[in-house]
């Protein structure tokens, strides 16, 4: 990651934020304003950094994978049923239920890649053609069964909506209780602040667990073993072999490590955001990370930067709505939720066109090894 | 000094198929302490099959291989490491983007520690391995940076990176598979006093090559493969490069070209004051004027870098020339596209076969067609007539001697020779004013040598003018009328072969001009 990429994505995410502070002041403070954007910016970029993630692993390691945003949906799918069928027909309390579909879900995301693993490292398939069944399946599959499952006479369900068992919770980082007293009496503003900041902090397990990913992803990538050989096997997989390096054995081990990570994105969905499952409910989120993979040069802080640019402009969205009525009428244009709705896929294209500086994928990614 | 040299490594009975083809046939050979062990043949003889076969890379389809005395299983590369083999590849096993010290370790990340961990998420010490580097290349004078990136260093460099990861290994015996192919003279020089002083330190050295020289230069002993079978031994004091090149090839081989005085005619090729910028933007050939006649050959000779490749790139249209002009018989072509060139009557025979040559995926026949595709005989309109691409492709295959099993095969798939051969057939049944051959036979085995000097001397005798550019002064001299010598980027002098000898023109080449 080079500076002029970080300096990019850091003007990025200050417009956006400056664009909102300016039109929202009217009706909020600054501050309050900035805390709720970085909140939301860091929750929303949870799958898509996982889903860089993922895509980092297998790409390091020499597999193409654009089958990330199937494996979501399918883990979004699976663990979701998971988390019902534990709460609802086993009659589990909410946090096992939910816990064990987050499991689940990881797990259904491994299988998927196992898939794309056989297809791709086994059998030789073209890696594209690989990702775009596993697309494919997803989609096929997690409708037909939402439909089987839930709707209808004749479904699981009977057509009744089972209980929820509801979506993880925000860990409370006590930041506001040890920083509070130096406030001193009578400053109920500087309380406020601090609970502002402290809101940013409180995050769901899954956005947290993100975050601590990339730094571990990263330190595993460049400062251990499994590192340096996953690299080479990606970079030169003869080299590798020539050294007594299985190459099929970590191209395996890699892949299944980023199914995991694009597993525990889809979890995301259905077990921390929203308590629900619908079909298609990942939109492209998996393809996006891909962009945010490619434009962090194929690195986890850099995809995580990248991450974080687009759960700006979602965050900026979001926030659009909220200020609606001050919105003036100059930028009527901006009420439009559409017209903000295309900013991150905006971003992507010009990103992607390499404006922002070349990068260098794997010289091996794609290729099939062959003795 | 023992009577009877101990042997290290011994190999009886090696048999190693591929498909359709039997690679090595019952391949027995041995490797004293201390010894440079030649191993000649030409390309696809079966020298690095048998070596991929001893580094565990092919598993052999029956024999065995004792190092030490003692038996070793074959199979993976791991098995010959922990024996002490260690293997140069001719394509350098290096990752470019690892720095030095990361392709060194790779594989033995903890090797360097007391109680090695195979653990896989232990933390790598690169400041102790690159300690342990320079520790290495000190003790072997082998000069190498551990900070530096593989892929920034030339060649030279990474390959002494290939020989100190040999020895951070541990290994005592190295096999060095075509280790010169992707050198200068000067650095075949200095990796020639690398293997003396590894021998001397107790290294036992398989030297695989096809260079006559070099063989009788450095070599202790010699063995000499052919189709998969080892054909014969050599005392390299007793040997010359006649005897050994017969052996190699199983035929008498013509090593000096033969060739009558040449006649020459008009000026073909006229270059006026041309400049060309390198891909780095600096001027690589810096006003250069020359005339190549018909029916002579123009031996352009420099080491590498002196602007050879950017002057042979811009006469065939691939690179724009800054000013100056050039013509071929006539017709100016500066800032043509290069099918003017073609049709200009160039024959191109590119540095790069590979990336400038050949379309590698396509089949030799459609190679053999590139130039004339678009007119007839080979396109009527817009349609390709594949049959009359068919049988040109036969009827090249067969005057041009493509060793080949159908013309249908990706030219990927063939050796260097016949790749060479391709482009040669392609490029010389045109009729052709100029030839303009870049490095004709680099890393060509002796037999496909002879038969490319022939070709070129065979246009010559048609009246073709020939510009010939090599960085080898023995081709030069051997098929060169006149002798131009670049150097920087300028042509510094122009000589008459007759009046040219070797230690002169080694001297023009390193810069050195003659007192006047």
């Amino acid at each position: 990651m080079d500076w002029k990429r970080f300096g990019f994505i850091a003007i990025i995410i200050v417009v956006l934020f400056g664009g909102v502070v300016a039109i929202g002041q009217v009706q909020q403070r600054p501050l309050l304003i900035v805390t709720s954007m970085l909140a939301t910016t860091i929750a929303v970029a949870t799958p898509l950094t996982l889903g860089a993630l993922s895509g980092v692993f297998c790409e390091r390691a020499g597999v193409v994978n654009i089958g990330i945003e199937g494996m979501m949906l399918a883990s979004a799918f699976f663990g979701w049923l998971a988390a019902v069928y534990m709460f609802h027909v086993f009659e589990y309390p909410t946090g096992v239920s939910i816990t064990a579909g987050a499991l689940f879900a990881v797990i259904t995301g491994m299988l998927m890649a196992l898939l794309h693993a056989v297809l791709s490292i086994t059998f030789k398939v073209d890696q594209i053609i690989g990702g775009t069944v596993i697309n494919i399946l997803a989609v096929g599959l997690t409708g037909f069964l939402n439909r089987q499952m839930f709707f209808g006479k004749g479904s699981v369900f009977e057509g009744s909506i089972p209980n929820s068992p509801g979506v993880l919770r925000a860990i409370h980082i006590p930041i506001t209780e040890i920083l509070s007293p130096l406030c001193g009496a009578n400053s109920p503003l500087c309380v406020e602040n601090i609970a502002a900041i402290n809101r940013v902090f409180d995050q769901k397990p899954i956005a947290l667990s993100a975050i601590l990913l990339v730094f571990i992803s990263h330190y595993v990538l460049f400062n251990t073993r499994w590192g340096l050989r996953t690299r080479a096997v990606g970079e030169h997989p003869k080299a590798a072999d020539t050294v007594g390096i299985n190459v099929i054995k970590m191209r395996y081990a890699n892949v299944l490590i980023g199914g995991a990570l694009a597993g525990l994105a889809g979890a995301y969905f259905t077990i921390e955001s929203v308590p629900s499952f619908e079909p298609l409910l990942t939109n492209g989120r998996g393809f996006i990370s891909l962009a945010a993979m490619i434009f962090g040069n194929w690195t986890p802080i850099g995809a995580w930067a990248a991450a974080l640019v687009f759960g700006a402009s979602s965050a900026l969205q979001i926030n659009m709505q909220i200020f609606r009525a001050v919105i003036p009428p100059q930028l009527a244009f901006l009420q439009q939720s559409y017209i903000v709705g295309l900013v991150p896929y905006i971003l992507t294209m010009i990103i992607l066109t390499g404006i922002i500086g070349k990068t260098t994928p794997p010289a091996a990614d794609g290729v099939p090894y062959d003795k | 000094m023992t009577d009877t040299p101990a042997i290290i490594l011994e190999a009886k009975g090696i048999t190693k198929k591929f498909p359709g083809v039997l690679a090595n046939d019952n391949v027995d050979f041995d490797l004293h302490k201390g010894e440079i062990h030649a191993l000649l043949g030409e390309n696809g003889a079966g020298k690095s099959t048998l070596m991929n076969v001893l580094y565990g890379l092919y598993k052999p389809e029956s024999g065995t291989v004792t190092v030490d005395g003692n038996p070793m299983t074959l199979n993976s590369s791991r098995d010959a490491i922990k024996h002490g083999i260690g293997m140069v590849h001719q394509h350098f096993m290096l990752i470019p983007v690892f720095t030095v010290t990361e392709n060194i370790m790779l594989g033995a990340e903890t090797d360097h520690r007391a109680a090695p961990n195979e653990m896989p998420l232990v933390r790598l010490d690169r400041a102790e391995v690159a300690q342990k580097v320079r520790d290495l290349s000190h003790q072997y004078g082998l000069e190498v940076d551990p900070e530096a990136v593989v892929g920034d260093l030339p060649v030279g460099v990474q390959q002494r990176v290939e020989i100190v990861k040999a020895l951070y290994r541990k290994a005592n015996i190295l096999i060095l598979d075509e280790p010169t192919a992707v050198l200068t003279p000067q650095e075949a020089d200095d990796l020639f006093r690398i293997m003396h002083e590894l021998t001397a330190k107790g290294v036992s050295i398989v030297f695989i090559t096809h260079k006559l020289k070099e063989v009788l230069k450095v070599a202790d002993r010699i063995t000499v493969m052919r189709a998969g079978q080892v054909v014969g031994s050599a005392n390299p004091k007793e040997s010359n490069e006649q005897k050994l090149a017969s052996m190699m090839v199983g035929r008498e081989v013509i090593l000096t070209v033969q060739k009558k005085p040449a006649e020459p005619k008009e000026d073909v090729l006229v270059v006026n004051d041309l400049r060309v910028k390198d891909v780095r933007g600096l001027e690589a050939v810096r006003g250069v004027s020359f005339t190549v006649r018909a029916g002579e050959v123009l031996g352009l000779a420099g080491v590498q870098g002196n602007g050879q490749t950017e002057l042979a790139e811009a006469l065939s249209g691939l690179r724009a020339s800054e000013s100056g002009h050039f013509s071929i018989s006539g017709n100016d072509l500066t800032g043509k596209p290069p099918r003017q060139f073609t049709k200009a009557g160039l024959a191109n025979i590119p540095e790069d076969r590979q990336r400038h040559g050949l379309v590698l995926g396509y089949t030799i026949a459609d190679n053999m067609a590139l130039c004339d595709y678009y007119h007839m005989p080979f396109s009527n309109g817009i349609v390709i007539q594949q049959k009359q691409v068919d049988s040109n492709a036969r009827k090249l295959i067969e005057d041009y001697d493509v060793r080949t099993p159908s013309p249908y095969i990706a030219a990927g798939k063939l050796s260097g020779g016949n790749q060479q051969k391709v482009i040669v057939a392609r490029e010389l049944s045109r009729p052709v004013k100029l030839v303009l051959a870049s490095q004709p036979t680099r890393g060509l085995d002796v037999g496909s040598i002879e038969y490319i000097h022939k070709q070129i001397i065979a246009m010559r005798d048609r009246g073709v003018a020939v510009l010939l550019v090599s960085a080898e002064l023995d081709e030069i001299l051997s098929l060169s009328d006149r002798i131009a010598v670049m150097y920087r980027g300028e042509i510094v002098a122009t000589v008459d072969r007759k009046d040219a000898s070797r230690e002169q023109l080694g001297l023009l080449m390193a810069g050195v001009h003659e007192p006047a």
